[in-house]
């Protein structure tokens, strides 16, 4: 089975790994570098992303999680999660992880009263149609580089996108009923994990990925 | 927007997506410390140091119980202020069964709303019905009973009284203890018994059934209510709150910067106490505290609310 690890220092990280464990991988808890050892891929939740970051900050897991993701390992951020992987932050910026080309806008839409329920716009990619997503004091994402591709847009704005292995949505496919994105994720992450085996098969010397 | 969320049609499936939106705030704050705070100053070091979220005040607890009169929502320039100066989430208190306080809020803008007991209660029977306000409720309990009561009216988030600005933990930890120990001997119990338990609790049934099969409130369960040190937040989360407020706690202290960061490094690392010993070095002395038994009925804050 898949183990995704989830980084649990606040936020909406039991949401995730309920999420994980029903689309059928092995959710594993967060907290310290070492805990990364071992997993397939990698979850950022939901949460308040200054809070997260400082927490990171306190613990090291900068470093740790940028190295995880360069060896190839891939990684959901969602929300709070989106920030952090964002290269630029504006409006408050929190300190990022800079994985993805792109600027992340905070609390762009509002405060809480201001959040929304809306369903994703025509035109959604990878079997995404009328994707329902759950808005909550979101951010909005703009300036994407090239390479990064939007899958799903809600009002126009992009609000999944992916680069290879690496996905950031602003709004919350762990709180909704509908499976899409998180199955989506996890197939790449099935193959992202195949794909290491066969490279240790093929190299038995070599360390594992 | 005002329909209530009582009927079965077009208005229950807004209403409900209305309340995902609000339990879904909650789940964002899971983990995290939500700091008391009177100025934007304030607020600007409790978010510095890695609070999830604030709560704006006039005063503090501890000021409230010390200078009595009556106490209100917080004046609305103060309010702002803090909003203008944080990007995390601000939360602002009303008065127990104060529809107006909390339209006021709601328009506003604050993010959460905290129907609470440490403010005099301006409708001595009644909560104010949540589910008509687009702003999410966090409201106060002793019990599960209380807290299946506030989660009818449309709360969405609940957090044990404690006694607030007592700088004492003991009524917050009893608080947790009821609760959990509550949920866990309805997931014991015969369907057939339930019935009697939800007349028991003074509950609704269905939220009963609910928590009978899932072992768990539907919104989340945070603590509050006297926590004034590191190992105070661990052990809120040791004994299962999902969640911290801190009102008195950190700025009555002598070193309130140091003491708000120790406490959410506490709240995070709280099964490792290498990370709660780390926290809790040099910070100073903590806010004074009172002992229960010098409260009289008539002082203490919790029993206000039914």
């Amino acid at each position: 089975m898949l183990k995704i690890g989830v980084l649990a220092l606040q936020g909406d990280f039991e949401a995730h790994a309920r999420a994980l464990a029903r689309a059928g991988a092995d959710p594993v808890m967060v907290r310290a570098g070492k805990n990364l050892d071992g997993l397939d891929a990698l979850v950022l939740p939901g949460g308040e992303s200054t809070t997260i970051a400082k927490g990171m900050e306190r613990l090291g897991l900068f470093e740790a999680v940028r190295t995880f993701a360069e060896a190839g390992h891939p990684i959901l951020g969602t929300c709070a999660g989106a920030i952090l992987l964002a290269r630029r932050v504006e409006n408050h910026p929190v300190s990022s992880l800079g994985l993805l080309d792109m600027t992340a806008v905070r609390n762009a839409y509002g405060t809480q009263v201001d959040s929304f329920v809306a369903p994703a716009d025509p035109g959604a990619k990878a079997g995404l149609e009328g994707l329902p997503c759950v808005f909550i004091r979101a951010p909005r994402l703009r300036d994407l580089g090239r390479e990064v591709d939007v899958l799903v847009r809600v009002g126009g704005e992009p609000v999944l996108v992916r680069r290879g292995e690496r996905f950031a949505a602003t709004f919350h496919p762990e709180l909704g009923e509908d499976p899409r994105v998180l199955r989506l994720w996890i197939e790449t992450v099935r193959r992202s994990a195949s794909a290491a085996r066969s490279r240790e098969r093929a190299n038995p010397l070599s360390e594992p990925a | 927007m005002t329909e209530r969320n009582d009927g079965k049609s077009a208005s229950a499936r807004i209403g409900a997506e209305s309340f995902a939106l609000k339990v879904g705030l909650a789940e964002m704050l899971k983990g995290g410390v939500i700091m008391d705070v009177t100025t934007p100053e304030q607020a600007r070091i409790a978010e510095d140091a890695g609070a999830t979220a604030v709560m704006a005040l006039e005063r503090v607890p501890a000021d409230i119980r010390k200078d009595g009169g009556v106490a209100r929502m917080a004046a609305i320039e103060v309010i702002e202020a803090i909003q203008r100066t944080v990007s995390i989430p601000v939360m602002a208190k009303v008065r127990i069964g104060h529809l107006a306080e909390a339209r006021v809020l709601e328009s506003l803008g604050v993010d959460f709303i905290d129907e609470s007991e440490v403010l005099t209660p301006a409708d001595d029977e009644h909560h104010v019905w949540k589910h008509d306000f687009k702003s999410p409720f966090v409201c106060g309990a002793r019990n599960l009973g209380e807290a299946l009561r506030r989660i009818a009216e449309g709360a969405a988030m609940i957090r044990t009284k404690g006694e607030a600005g007592s700088g004492n933990i003991v009524e917050a930890v009893r608080h947790l203890r009821a609760v959990n120990g509550e949920i866990k001997r309805l997931t014991a119990t015969a369907p057939e018994e339930l019935p009697t338990r939800a007349k028991e609790l003074q509950a609704s049934l269905d939220l009963v059934r609910f928590v009978a099969e899932h072992g768990r409130l539907p919104v989340p369960n945070f603590a509050a209510g006297g926590i004034a040190t590191p190992p105070d937040a661990a052990l809120c989360r040791m004994l299962g709150a999902e969640a911290i407020f801190v009102g008195s706690g950190i700025f009555k202290s002598d070193d309130p910067a140091a003491r708000a960061r120790a406490v959410v490094a506490a709240c995070t690392q709280w099964d490792d106490p290498k990370q709660v010993l780390e926290a809790s070095r040099g910070l100073g002395k903590a806010m004074d505290g009172i002992e229960m038994s010098t409260l009289s009925e008539e002082q203490r804050l919790a029993n206000r609310g039914w």
